[in-house]
């Protein structure tokens, strides 16, 4: 099969399974959940990482790719740093 | 992927080949993470760790590319080192100090980045396609591999770049609007013509993504995309009211899960696309719930303009309003058995949250019940009162939600709202010349009395007057919401 055909079942697929992961999600958790959910896309760090490395050394597209990791860096450590900082504040009457 | 073909292509074929296996099998754990992470993300009880175990497939994730690119030049890994070092740095200290009443204007900020990251990992690869320079039978060579790629992988490099750029300049005016910044107004912006610029806009990128497919190698085409995208992203969101800030969050959300999705597209990199597609669809989602928390269509939030001037319709409620003094709403308060507190984004302005906590505690050690009722749409982005509410301790069974709530206002004695205003406008559920006509609102009509703590009588976000203020059960407590709610506390302590 074609790798485009596959990668396409993939994100269907992938997108059915989030649809049904979060729909019961309750209100209480909107906010943490889009910043935790928001620190998940920084694995664009992944495409980042690839992009900044390449044999030929200096290209625009490296350059780009440098830029890219920082941004994608500051996605990922920020969303899960701030999600944790949220997540712990949410206590119940148990435990305090 | 034609770049690591080539790669895989290096001395034994079959060592090459299983690299690339178990890459794929530390790609796939790192998605299966993230599902657990979210899965355990929507349970209280669960979050945290959730959240923990996202984060760990992250780091696996990023070790498997370290482990992918390994072997390259030592030069790039100390750029790369130091990239990581700068965002990890930026991203650690802003999410440490912001503050819980700033978190909308991060979680935008967020979006933003994630959006521009994806936008330049589909240019950054797209330009390195021109002069991959590769080993091939030990001769090292310079190959346009561009050539190579199929028309799938420009689409998707167009549609990275598309949709990562609107994330990130719609992001960057969401983050404006929020923090309330002098240039770009909490109002909504709109002029004329401007949904038919915005859809020639669209159809004029996808249509240069179509040029792109024809014509590799015109590099242009993608320049023009990306500006198109950021000129797209300000359009978009600059015509939206700030009260619609919850549903405009939640589909940047979505849309920088998309993008990165895309970007796997471009790179064949499964790991980006279950991810990028796992947030997009979570972020679709809460967009759905938000739409429907304020009976509207995704488009009416849009395009609909809510929230200026124009907005109208009905004819306004007619009466006059009672003020109370803080001494004569401390007595009927006193005198309450049950008390509901309906938060709104006044309360977050006025940073109220721990005052009002102290408020409920005095409340409480008179054994008066106190329960807080939460409009899903309250505040500037989903869940922004729940968070709030729980920096300053409260007890999160405490807080009720919509459905929860409205049967227990007729057996309340006080209902409290704290600069909550559209969300309890009785006129939703009657008048259908109302904008907000339909729109589920919480019924705190329905207690025996209700308190009112605004500023002034200006009306609401909608421009719309609400009728709530003008019933006879109803008292206006005039003031900035901290200082009222502070000074009822000390007023029933003094009883």
């Amino acid at each position: 099969m074609d790798p485009f055909v596959i990668n396409l079942v993939i994100f269907v697929l992938a997108i059915a399974l989030g649809v049904e992961v979060i729909t019961k999600v309750p209100s209480t958790l909107h906010t943490p959940l889009m910043s935790g959910s928001n620190a998940i896309s920084g694995i664009t760090i992944v495409g980042a990482l690839l992009a900044s490395f390449s044999e030929t050394f200096f290209a625009i597209g490296v350059f780009l790719g440098f830029l890219a990791v920082i941004f994608a860096t500051f996605n990922v450590v920020g969303g899960y740093v701030v999600t944790n900082r949220m997540l712990e504040m949410f206590k119940g009457k148990d435990s305090k | 992927m034609i770049l690591q073909t080539i790669h895989a292509t290096q001395p034994t074929l079959t060592l090459a080949m299983q690299k690339a296996d178990w890459l794929g099998l530390t790609y796939l754990l790192a998605a299966v993470l993230f599902y657990l992470g979210l899965k355990m993300l929507s349970k209280v009880s669960t979050a945290r760790r959730g959240n923990m175990v996202s984060a760990l497939g992250m780091l696996v994730a990023i070790a498997a590319t370290f482990f992918q690119i390994s072997g390259g030049q030592w030069v790039s890994l100390v750029w790369i080192g130091i990239a990581m070092l700068i965002g990890t740095g930026a991203g650690a200290v802003l999410a440490l100090r912001v503050p819980m009443t700033g978190m909308p204007e991060m979680v935008a900020l967020l979006n933003g980045c994630g959006g521009i990251a994806s936008l330049l990992v589909a240019c950054g690869d797209y330009l390195n396609k021109f002069n991959a320079e590769s080993q091939i039978n030990g001769v090292v060579a310079s190959v346009d591999i561009l050539q190579y790629a199929g028309w799938d992988v420009l689409l998707a490099t167009g549609l990275a770049t598309l949709i990562g750029g609107l994330t990130f300049t719609g992001s960057l005016v969401a983050y404006a609007k929020l923090a309330g910044s002098k240039f770009i107004p909490d109002a909504p912006v709109q002029f004329a013509g401007q949904k038919v610029l915005i859809a020639v806009l669209l159809i004029g990128s996808l249509a240069l993504a179509g040029v792109l497919i024809a014509q590799p190698h015109a590099w242009y085409v993608l320049v023009i995309v990306s500006l198109l995208a950021l000129i797209l992203g300000i359009l978009l969101v600059i015509g939206i009211g700030g009260a619609d800030m919850p549903v405009v969050i939640a589909l940047l959300n979505s849309y920088s899960g998309i993008a990165a999705s895309m970007a796997g597209f471009v790179l064949n990199n499964s790991a980006l696309i279950i991810t990028g597609a796992l947030v997009g669809a979570s972020g679709l989602i809460l967009t759905n719930i938000m739409c429907k928390a304020m009976n509207r269509s995704l488009m009416n939030v849009l395009f609909g303009g809510v929230g200026g001037a124009v907005a109208g319709g009905g004819k306004g409620p007619e009466g006059e309003a009672r003020a109370f003094s803080i001494e004569d709403a401390s007595i009927i308060l006193d005198a309450a058995r049950s008390v509901i507190i309906v938060p709104g984004y006044g309360m977050a302005v006025a940073q109220a949250q721990h005052a009002v906590k102290e408020f409920a505690q005095q409340l409480e050690s008179r054994s008066i019940e106190v329960k807080y009722a939460i409009h899903p749409v309250a505040g500037r982005m989903p869940g922004h009162m729940n968070v709030l509410l729980a920096e300053a301790d409260v007890p999160y069974e405490q807080l009720l939600d919509l459905e929860q709530v409205n049967p227990q206002f007729e057996q309340a004695d006080v209902a409290l709202v704290i600069g909550a205003n559209d969300v309890t406008n009785p006129a939703a559920r009657h008048d259908t010349a109302s904008p907000i006509y339909g729109m589920p609102i919480l019924d705190v009509d329905k207690a025996r009395t209700v308190f009112v703590i605004k500023r002034s009588m200006n009306p609401g976000f909608a421009g719309i007057q609400n009728e709530l203020y003008f019933k006879e059960n109803t008292g206006m407590i005039f003031g900035d919401a901290k200082k009222v709610v502070s000074d009822l506390s000390t007023e029933l302590a003094a009883n």
